[in-house]
Order: structure tokens, then C-alpha cells, then sequence
């Protein structure tokens, strides 16, 4: 069993409600912070924990809070990231449909230690519900006094608003977000400025992912260096991962980063094995745009060694060899899908949501989606193979947001680990619209070429 | 003298050139001109926040300063990263950047209809001089391109999205010369463009800068559209007394006949600055209605020293020769080398032309004399 650190009353009846979250031991971390300890020493305490931030990028969230520019008699605000949009990945659906107390508490205290009055959670627009239940928690949090003028008397005012989107998976880009939540179109922004320095409205701003903030409320209730305990190296704490595909048990679990890829996919705890007693064909372990891995590199490294789900060993043996952590959206693949198919329609939602603001992404993404739905209709020519190498070859890196890498590395990593499956599209043009390809020699109980 | 203010020193392809802080990699790059400066499609200097999108500019950064020599991991838009001192920066000497710059080209040439025979921005377009100079010969798409119905923004101004490379230009524009932006970039991704929300016209004094600032022909002139080439049309600098604007224009003109009216630009295809300070911006009046040599005061002919067609027609600068015919000629003058008027037979004044008939053939020539003796 692991260590549950956030999901831990996720199945206390009525934990939704402010009395059953707050007789749980909720609210118990804004106590501890606000009475007893200053802005700057929660700071440290999330620096101390090595949270590292849950949206994706990874990036360690105290250092991050201790960029934030701090001029004198200018407003700071922190910006929770709830526009979740990456195909797979639905933990912070999951954390604020049923623990929205936690996300209020976490963003309460994360306020207290970068000084926002205003906090704002930018939620996408399909999570159409939502909205109601934050806002229904904040309305409870503030008649309780955890929100408002004076916070338990600590001279510290909060408030919180929650924005919903219009549904656009590049507003989950830091400075779109920031641009859409001030009204504007949902461009990124050119960097530098960062938001730590210049954000919403031009004021230091941090944005965190939802589930970065929850942590906060375990770290705080913990100590940082007992957070750090679990985990194992800079992977520390719990992660959600959004587990779906063909599996048993699709659904959200908190894992403490020490468990292997195998176990999380076979034991009953977890995934419960591949759906239909079927065999596992390849993997995306953390997000539709992280490189999707062929079952023999998923549950071992090219060295031969267990792979973890954690953020070190998952991306080990960099993108050649490797993936990543991403958001946590573990989409599996058995072996009956065809990954010419599953790589064209990520290129086809990339292309969609692309926001067209710089050219190699504009039109790189609607070019490869278009050379990609040829080969899987069995229209492709063996050149298309080579052509849509150098087209995310000259998409990644070259553009102004992340975006342009998350479509890019999809494709590339489909080609290079499934090129035969690729080439077998354009050799068979009738046979590839009525069968797939198979497994292959990339098959889970298969011997990794030395 | 006031305090000597501290210059940045960056080098660029080698060339090291002493900059202000706060000057962007571009404007360095401009500064040394020549091959070393990267080719801008959306950044323009005298709009803010402009720049950034097209990334035709990316630059490697081979060491960020002389305090921290690390190199950069990413190429960089040059139009948007400030210089550091001691800052190494590889432009046409970088494989990756002139690799990256293909592709952006390939990209931007993706979805153009690359109908210049038919533009009225060919010859003096930033895409074609962008694809001449860092493009390939051929394509590799092959899939039905883009297209848009052109729209009428108002009297004066025509758009085909056909065209555009969604710069941003027009929109910066319109949001810092004129009171309120009636259009913008409406959808997103490949299938973006600009338009105004529920066809509206564009009305103001200066929303006619857009033509001005579009580096395609995205954005054309009505009055001027199938009027003329440019090249075959000559640019003077001419002003007037204008109310609303700087009054200081060029005119392209083909005889005494004024085809169209713009702003002033300088060697980058920016709008200059004005005599009377700041940015050259002029008003619809001027463009669009002033369409008479006897408008203006002329104020000679316009330097063009862009690259482009555009010059060819112009004898402006020609270096006259110093040496004269003789001295080049060891002090023989020129001389005939045969006189024609003894030798042909057509050239005989003493046949009256008229009395031919038919087309003259030598034969009448001799026919004629003969028949005369």
C-alpha cells in the first residue's frame, strides 16, 4: 500500500461539504501557517519538501515561489492552473470535483506565502460543472472565516475568484492563461518578461498546476523534509496519475513515485492488467504529448534496469530511450492499436488547438496532421516517413510556447520506435484499412536489443 | 558632458559593434547591416510589443555574456532577446540557424498562394525577397493550400487572408495609431485570420498605415490595385501641409501621373521617422485622396537602397565615371567605323519615299535609281 497524502478522504462520505472536510482534520495546514509561521517560512517549507510542480514541466515549485518579484506597493497574485486540457490527463478534474476543500486550503495557504490578495483559478471551459463546486466551497470557506479581510486575525486578506475558459488547451500555457484570464486572447506571451516578474496585469504573478497547490497543504501539515521522505531522489511526495486506455481499472491514483512501471500497470491495486487478458503493446506514460514508449522500454530502460514511475526514471535515457513524467496521464496502448492512428489524431488535436500566433507551429502541425491521416488511410508514400521527421524536427524548438514541442515529440517518438509499423502503412495500402499491425517485435515479454 | 553612459559589446557573425543596453540582437544585428542582420517578417521597430511570431530571425546565442558564457540551449527571436554584454551571437555562421531558417521559410510558404504574378506587393514584398534569399527551389507539401474570399475593409483597403503570414503588424497598428481596433485575429491555429468581427469597414484617419506596415500583400490599396507595378512606377519624396499627419510621403509615379501614395520607409521597409519627430505615419487623406503631382511639393527622387526590384529602374547614385573617353582610349577619341549614309541603299535622300509602293525593299532602291538614269 501507498502512502496517500491527497486522496487520502477522497472516499469519506460527503468529504465535499465543508463540515466533513473540516471535521477530516481540514483547514488544518492554514491554522498551522497563518498562525504560527511567516510567508517566507512556508516558502521554505515547500522548498524543503522538493515539491516539484504537477502540471508537467516538473519544475521544483519552491524555487519557482522564490523567483516571484516582491517590489514594494505592487499586488502579487497566484493563479491556479485548472485548464487542464492534455489528452489522458483528468487528476485535477478528479481533485476538484471531489476535493475541493483541499484545493481552497492549499491555494489559502500558497496565497499566504507569496502575498496574494487576489487568487484566481483558471478553469477550463468543458469542465462545465465545476465551477459551481469551488465557487459553492469558497462561498463555505469564506462564511467560515478562512477567506476574507483578516484571515484568523493574521492581518492577512484573501480572496479568491475562479475564471472559467473557453476551452482552449493552449490557455494551460502560463502567459496564455494569463492573457486569457485578463480578457485578451489566449496568445502566449513572449518570454522574458516571466510571469514572476511581469503577469497578470502586469504584476509578479505565480502560476501553479492544481495539483502543486493541494501538495502544499500535506507539506504544511507534515514539515517539508518529512514530505521529502517519500518518494525516492528529487521524485519526492505523491503523484496523481490519471490512469486510461486499455486497462482493467482506468481511473485516478496517488502513487508515492516508488513503484515500477509494471506494477502500476499489472498489480490490482493499480491498473489491474491489460483489459481483455490482451498483451501491452506500447505506453504514454505522463500525457498525450510526452514520447510514447514500446512495451519493452516501458517496463525496463535501455540499460536493463526496472523503470519507476517516477520523474528521473521515466525520462531516463533522455527521448531516444526514454519519456516523461508530464502530467501524470498514463494512456495505455494494447496490442490491437494501431500507433499510426493514435499518432495522427494527436497531431490532429494538436493542429486544433495550436493558436497560430508563430508560423512552424501554425503550419507544421497542419501539415503533419495531414501527411499522417494519409498513411493511415494507406495513402502514404515511403518519403512521407522521412519528411514528417524533418517537419517536428524543425517544429521543436523553434516556437514561442511549449506547444510546438508537445506536438513535435508525439510524432517523433512514433517514428522512432514504430517506423516499421509506419512503413507497413505505406506497403499494405489495403491491408493496414482492415488490420492492424500487431505487436511486433517490441512486444512486452520480448528480450531488449542490446 | 554628462556621465558617460556604459555600451554593451556584442559580437554578431564575428563583427563586434558597441551597443546601448536594452538593444535587441535585431538592432545590433542592423547596426553592422549587411548579411549579418537576420530577416524580420513580423517585428517592426516602430510598433510596440510587435515581433516574436514569424521566427524568421532566430539566432544561436554561442555565449549569453561575459559574466555567464554558457551558450543558450534554444535559438532565440532576435527581434525580442535583449543584448548582453560580451554576448557571442552566430548568425549566418550557425548550420542550425540557417537550417532553422529554411524550415520557417518552407512553413510560411506552406499555405501562400505564391501568386506574385497577379500581386500588387510583388517587388517589393518581405516574403519573396525572404524565399529568394533563405527558401527552397521546390516544396514539399502537397496538399490543397488555404484559401480565403477576399474582403473589403471599407473604401480604401482590400484583404486577402490568401496571403497573410499573420504577423500581427495591422493589428499593433491599429491598436496604437487609431482610438479603436475594429479587427484582429478571429480563430486560431492554421486556419486563424485577420477580420473584422461581423464585416465591418475600417474607418479611421490612419488605419491606412496597414497597407503600409503588411509585409504580403495581404493587405493592398483599392486605389492603387492593378494600377501599375511598382517597379515600373519611380518613388520621389514630396509633402504638403497636412493637418493630421506629418505630411511627408512618397509618391510613386510614372510620368506626372501620381499612382499611389506611402509613407516614407527606410532600408528594413519601416516606415521612417519624420523631420518633425517620431514615427512617419500619414493619414488616410493623404494616401488615398492626394493622387495629384500638383498636391504635393516634390522633394526629389526617394534613395532606395533595399535590395529589391524596386531599384533597378532608378539612377539615383549612379557613380559617373571620372576618366573620360579619351583617356580610356589611350587620347583617341571615338570614332565612326563606317558611315552608313555612303554605304546603305535605303539612306538615299534623292528617292522619294512616297513613291514606293508597298514596304521599301533595297530592290525599289536600286530599281528606282535605274529606272532615274
Amino acid at each position: 500500500m501507498g502512502v496517500k497524502l491527497l486522496l487520502e478522504k477522497a472516499h469519506v462520505e460527503g468529504i465535499r461539504s465543508y463540515e466533513v472536510y473540516r471535521r477530516e482534520g481540514g483547514y488544518r495546514a492554514v491554522e498551522k501557517a497563518l498562525k504560527t509561521m511567516s510567508p517566507d517560512a512556508v516558502t521554505e517549507e515547500v522548498k524543503k519538501s522538493g515539491l516539484r510542480g504537477r502540471g508537467g514541466a516538473g519544475f521544483p515549485s519552491g524555487m519557482k515561489w522564490s523567483f516571484l518579484a516582491k517590489p514594494e506597493g505592487v499586488p502579487r497574485h497566484l493563479v491556479c492552473n485548472a485548464d487542464e486540457s492534455e489528452p489522458g490527463t483528468f487528476k485535477d478534474r478528479y481533485l476538484m470535483e471531489f476535493l475541493p476543500h483541499l484545493l481552497i486550503e492549499g491555494l489559502i495557504v500558497s496565497s499566504f506565502a507569496l502575498g496574494s490578495n487576489a487568487t484566481y483559478i483558471y478553469i477550463r471551459g468543458e469542465y462545465a460543472w465545476i465551477p459551481d463546486i469551488l465557487e459553492q466551497a469558497i462561498a463555505e470557506a469564506k462564511a467560515n472565516g478562512w477567506l476574507g479581510k483578516n484571515i484568523l486575525g493574521s492581518g492577512f486578506d484573501c480572496e479568491i475568484y475562479v475564471q472559467r475558459g473557453a476551452g482552449a488547451y493552449i490557455c494551460g500555457e502560463e502567459t496564455a492563461l494569463i492573457e486569457s484570464l485578463e480578457g485578451k486572447r489566449g496568445n502566449p506571451r513572449i518570454k522574458p518578461p516571466f510571469p514572476a516578474v511581469k503577469g497578470v496585469w502586469d504584476r509578479p504573478t505565480v502560476v501553479n498546476n492544481v495539483e502543486t497547490l493541494a501538495a502544499v497543504v500535506p507539506i504544511i501539515n507534515m514539515g517539508g523534509e518529512e514530505y521529502a521522505k517519500i518518494g525516492v531522489g528529487r521524485s519526492t511526495g505523491t503523484k496523481l496519475i490519471s490512469a486510461c486506455g486499455n486497462i482493467n481499472k482506468p481511473g485516478v491514483y496517488e502513487i508515492d513515485m516508488t513503484i515500477s512501471v509494471e506494477e502500476f500497470i499489472y498489480s490490482d491495486e493499480y491498473c489491474g492488467g491489460i483489459k481483455n487478458g490482451k498483451r501491452l503493446k506500447a505506453c504514454i506514460p505522463g500525457g498525450s504529448s510526452v514520447p510514447i514508449l514500446p512495451a519493452n522500454l516501458l517496463l525496463k530502460t535501455a540499460k536493463g534496469e526496472t523503470r519507476y514511475m517516477n520523474y528521473e526514471s521515466l525520462s531516463d535515457g533522455g527521448f531516444a530511450t526514454g519519456s516523461m513524467m508530464g502530467s501524470g496521464g498514463f494512456i495505455v496502448l494494447d496490442e490491437d492499436q494501431c500507433v499510426v492512428k493514435n499518432t495522427y489524431t494527436l497531431a490532429r488535436f494538436y493542429r486544433h488547438e495550436s493558436c497560430g500566433q508563430c508560423s512552424p507551429c501554425r503550419e507544421g502541425t497542419g501539415w503533419m496532421e495531414k501527411i499522417l491521416k494519409n498513411i493511415d488511410m494507406g495513402k502514404g508514400k515511403m518519403s512521407d516517413i522521412d519528411l514528417l521527421w524533418d517537419i517536428q524536427r524543425k517544429i521543436e524548438g523553434n516556437t514561442i510556447c511549449p506547444l510546438g514541442d508537445a506536438a513535435a515529440w508525439p510524432v517523433a517518438a512514433a517514428i522512432r520506435h514504430f517506423r516499421d509499423e509506419f512503413e507497413w502503412h505505406v506497403k499494405n495500402p489495403q491491408e493496414c484499412l482492415t488490420r492492424n499491425y500487431g505487436l511486433a517485435h517490441y512486444a512486452d515479454p520480448l528480450v531488449i536489443p542490446a | 558632458m554628462s556621465e558617460e553612459k556604459k555600451l554593451f559589446k556584442v559580437t554578431i557573425d564575428n563583427i563586434t559593434v558597441d551597443v546601448e543596453p536594452g538593444t535587441t540582437i535585431l538592432n545590433a544585428a542592423r547596426m553592422i547591416g549587411g548579411e549579418v542582420t537576420p530577416p524580420a517578417m513580423c517585428y517592426y521597430s516602430k510598433l510596440k510589443n510587435s515581433g516574436g511570431k514569424c521566427r524568421t530571425c532566430l539566432v544561436e546565442v554561442a555565449a549569453g555574456s561575459t559574466a555567464d558564457p554558457r551558450p543558450m540551449p534554444k535559438l532565440v527571436a532576435s527581434c525580442r532577446t535583449t543584448v548582453m554584454d560580451g554576448m557571442i551571437v552566430k548568425n549566418i555562421t550557425s548550420e542550425r540557424v540557417l537550417d532553422a531558417r529554411a524550415g520557417v521559410v518552407e512553413f510560411l510558404l506552406l499555405n501562400h498562394p505564391l501568386d506574385c504574378p497577379i500581386c500588387d506587393q510583388a517587388g517589393e514584398c518581405h516574403l519573396q525577397d525572404l524565399s529568394y534569399e533563405h527558401g527552397k527551389e521546390g516544396t514539399r507539401y502537397e496538399f490543397k493550400r488555404r484559401t480565403f474570399k477576399k474582403h473589403d475593409l471599407g473604401e480604401y483597403i482590400q484583404l486577402h487572408m490568401t496571403r497573410c503570414i499573420l504577423c500581427y503588424r495591422c493589428v499593433f497598428t491599429a491598436d496604437q495609431l487609431t482610438n479603436k481596433r475594429v479587427h484582429g485575429v478571429l480563430d486560431r491555429g492554421d486556419h486563424a485570420e485577420i477580420a473584422t468581427y461581423i464585416e465591418k469597414s475600417l474607418d479611421n484617419d490612419f488605419i491606412g498605415n496597414v497597407i503600409d506596415v503588411c509585409p504580403v500583400g495581404a493587405l493592398t490599396d483599392k486605389t492603387f490595385r492593378f494600377k501599375n507595378r511598382v517597379w515600373f512606377t519611380k518613388p520621389v519624396d514630396a509633402h504638403r501641409d497636412c493637418s493630421k499627419c506629418c505630411g511627408e510621403v512618397q509618391l510613386w509615379m510614372r510620368g506626372d501621373e501620381v499612382f499611389r501614395v506611402t509613407a516614407r520607409k527606410d532600408e528594413w521597409g519601416e516606415v521612417k521617422d519624420s523631420t518633425k519627430g517620431g514615427p512617419g505615419w500619414i493619414c488616410n487623406e493623404c494616401r488615398f485622396e492626394k493622387k495629384d503631382a500638383k498636391d504635393w511639393t516634390i522633394d526629389g527622387p526617394t534613395q532606395v537602397n533595399r535590395h529589391s526590384v524596386i531599384s533597378q529602374g532608378h539612377y539615383v547614385n549612379v557613380v559617373k565615371p571620372k576618366e573620360t573617353l579619351p583617356d580610356v582610349m589611350g587620347g583617341r577619341g571615338p570614332k565612326l567605323l563606317m558611315n552608313i549614309h555612303t554605304v546603305s541603299e535605303v539612306n538615299r535622300p534623292e528617292i522619294e519615299l512616297s513613291k514606293i509602293q508597298g514596304p521599301a525593299h533595297s530592290d525599289d532602291f536600286k530599281n528606282s535609281l535605274d529606272n532615274g538614269k
